[in-house]
């Protein structure tokens, strides 16, 4: 799909507006504003920008914990995030969930899943219950490389084929699980190939680096499962330039490997492709890139001066009540 | 009033909850086909077909994970678990999961889903297929836990569960699905979270649930002939707990004994005496007893497995005790 010189800036907005969600909220991190874990989504941007750029409305989103940009891209705003890393009670989860746990219903982003590979099973079932009521939807399922290791993944992505339920598995290779490298952990050196075991049709793409490539690989995958052909699986090559969360010493690999990728940094490559296809000038994409900026600015300040939630709400939720 | 089975009461419970709402559909290991391995489910596939009849593989994490995502979409599933034994591989998703996402994504998640299970020893299968883990289900907030005694509680809980907006596991005792009692003909619905008193008496209140709720009133009844009144309270609900009940009959009587068929340590019988002793500690004139299995891994042995399982002669000689 061809896209006009308005989408690719706002698939470029929304690419630096995660990256700056990002930076600033490492620096509140260090300052201590922002509490718990905090995985950080700083070199795979293009990969759920790209992703989340050709869902429909009907289409359900979930992922796991690396979650913030997932939730830029499905339309929460930057204050909302960053309120709900602050905790606040302006925060898209009420300050119940934070970093790991942000979700908007009303626009079918499904979470923000923190234990690893448990969300898969819930997104198989949300897939049957689009095929039980007969809705066109596809659920939209992100994961790491390490979750395809837990037995979650694997009763999931085989009842989705045995009930050929309309769900996209989209691996995001980062090649690390936490710090322990693909070979270390898995038995098959592509993802993909577990798919393959279940009888699951997939694809790689190489390069998901670049989002254009990412939208090349994604549109076929979710057109198939769109198509009632039942499951796709399709994993994305891809690297963290940042440690797994915050206070990683990043032992377990070498500053030139960091390095090396970071030349390929996802915003760099799209804003390259922007100028030389003389799509948007360098002016254009400065002007992105300072309103992201001052957007992010402005969502602190928000953060910062909204109210924490009640204690006396602390009980709140804790059970639907009776209507 | 009709006397009838356990069993049946459940199996009613399910088919007038199924024609009632097409959104209730039944999934786990051997419903479908088979009729379900305890045969509460024969006769369902039939009527009403392989969409809401779903055999499963044998995979409880997806069995429960798969239902809790259909219910996230609206939904109301029925998970079963064959036997309780299994819940253990699908922990996650039943205590992790289920319980937890209304809350941490600040309300905008519900979670209508009933895990069925099987609970109990005494049919010689030996330490892994005979437990009664009932309290540990119990330990979370926003699980709800209901494990009726009788067919009229059964039928009137099960049909609650199916309609309640929260997630419950549903516990069964195997060796109960042969107990008749009468059940109210027509709607009868048993509101959850309610312990009821099952037999009036003065002199000792005997707490009990589930199976050895049936136990509790053969030791009751034998104990009536030796001159000795006791009151039985059923639970009904381990979470959430009444002890509404409870405290009353204990001011009145000032003596309890709690049976339950599971360990003592950490149990059920612990949570209700040490809630006696907060609630009701002037009214105490005897230490509360408990009744529980023996502290083993439960032995295949017939013998063996009859002296490690909590029996009339415990009770009847537990409530002589505290008299």
């Amino acid at each position: 799909m061809t896209l006009k010189k308005k989408e690719h800036l706002e698939l470029y907005r929304q690419m630096v507006l995660i990256r700056r969600i990002e930076q600033r909220a490492a620096e509140l991190y260090q300052e201590g504003l922002i509490g718990g874990f905090l995985h950080l989504y700083i070199g795979q941007e293009a990969v759920s920008t790209g992703i989340v750029s050709l869902r429909k409305p009907v289409d359900r989103v979930i992922t796991a914990y690396r979650d913030h940009g997932v939730a830029i891209n499905c339309g929460i705003s930057a204050k909302e995030v960053m309120a709900e890393l602050l905790g606040k009670a302006t925060g898209i989860s009420k300050g119940r969930g934070g970093s790991m746990h942000m979700a908007d219903v009303s626009k079918n982003y499904w979470g923000g899943h923190a234990i690893v590979g448990a969300h898969l099973p819930l997104a198989a079932g949300m897939a049957l219950g689009d095929q039980y009521n007969g809705n066109d939807g596809v659920t939209i399922c992100m994961f790491g490389d390490g979750a395809t290791n837990i037995g979650f993944f694997h009763e999931a992505v085989n009842l989705s084929k045995v009930w050929d339920l309309p769900v996209l598995w989209i691996c995001e290779n980062n090649q690390y699980g936490m710090g322990t490298t693909v070979k270390r952990a898995s038995a098959v050196e592509q993802m993909r190939q577990k798919a393959e075991g279940y009888n699951i049709p997939n694809a790689r793409c190489e390069d998901g680096m670049d989002i254009l490539k990412v939208r090349e690989a994604v549109e076929p995958a979710l057109e198939h499962v769109r198509s009632g052909k039942g499951p796709f699986f399709l994993e994305i090559m891809t690297y963290r330039f940042e440690g797994h969360s915050m206070g990683d010493p990043e032992r377990y690999r070498e500053k030139d490997e960091v390095q090396t990728w970071e030349k390929t940094d996802p915003i760099g490559v799209y804003n390259r492709y922007l100028v030389k296809q003389e799509i948007a000038t360098k002016a254009n994409l400065d002007k992105v890139e300072t309103d992201a900026e001052a957007e992010v600015v402005e969502a602190i300040e928000f953060a910062i001066e909204s109210p924490e939630p009640a204690l006396d709400t602390l009980h709140d939720y804790t059970y639907v009540e009776a209507a | 009033m009709p006397a009838i089975t356990m069993r049946q009461a459940i199996s009613d419970a399910l088919w007038e909850e199924m024609e009632r709402d097409e959104k209730v559909f039944i999934m786990g290991e051997e419903v479908g086909v088979w009729g379900g391995t305890y045969a509460v489910t024969k006769g369902f596939y039939d009527h009403f077909g392989e969409k809401r009849v779903r055999d499963a593989p044998i995979a409880e994490a997806v069995i429960v994970g798969a239902g809790i995502g259909a219910a996230l979409v609206g939904l109301r599933p029925i998970s079963e678990l064959m036997t309780i034994n299994f819940a253990f591989v699908a922990m996650d998703h039943i205590v992790n999961e289920a319980p937890k996402l209304h809350a941490m994504f600040g309300g905008q998640m519900k979670v209508p889903l009933v895990i069925r299970a099987v609970s109990g020893g005494g049919r010689q299968l030996g330490a892994t297929h005979s437990q009664t883990p009932d309290a540990i289900f119990a330990h979370f907030p926003g699980l709800t836990v209901i494990a009726p005694g009788t067919p009229a509680d059964a039928k009137g809980l099960l049909k609650s569960a199916i309609r309640s907006d929260n997630p419950v596991l549903f516990i069964e005792n195997a060796l109960l699905y042969q107990a008749r009692g009468e059940v109210p003909e027509g709607e009868h619905l048993v509101p959850i979270g309610e312990s009821k008193v099952q037999r009036e008496g003065s002199d000792v209140t005997l707490v009990s649930y589930s199976s050895m709720l049936q136990t509790s009133l053969k030791a009751a009844e034998q104990l009536e002939k030796e001159g000795i009144s006791v009151e039985v309270v059923d639970l009904r609900c381990l979470r959430p707990l009444d002890m509404g009940p409870v405290v009353e009959s204990f001011k009145k009587t000032n003596r309890a004994v709690i049976a339950e068929e599971g360990w003592g340590s950490y149990g059920v019988g612990s949570e209700v005496a040490t809630r006696l002793y907060e609630e009701a500690f002037d009214y105490v004139d005897a230490p509360i007893k408990r009744v529980n299995q023996q502290e083993v891994p439960l032995p295949y042995n017939r013998a063996l497995e009859h002296s490690a399982l909590p029996q009339l002669a415990d009770v009847v000689a537990a409530v002589k005790e505290v008299l």
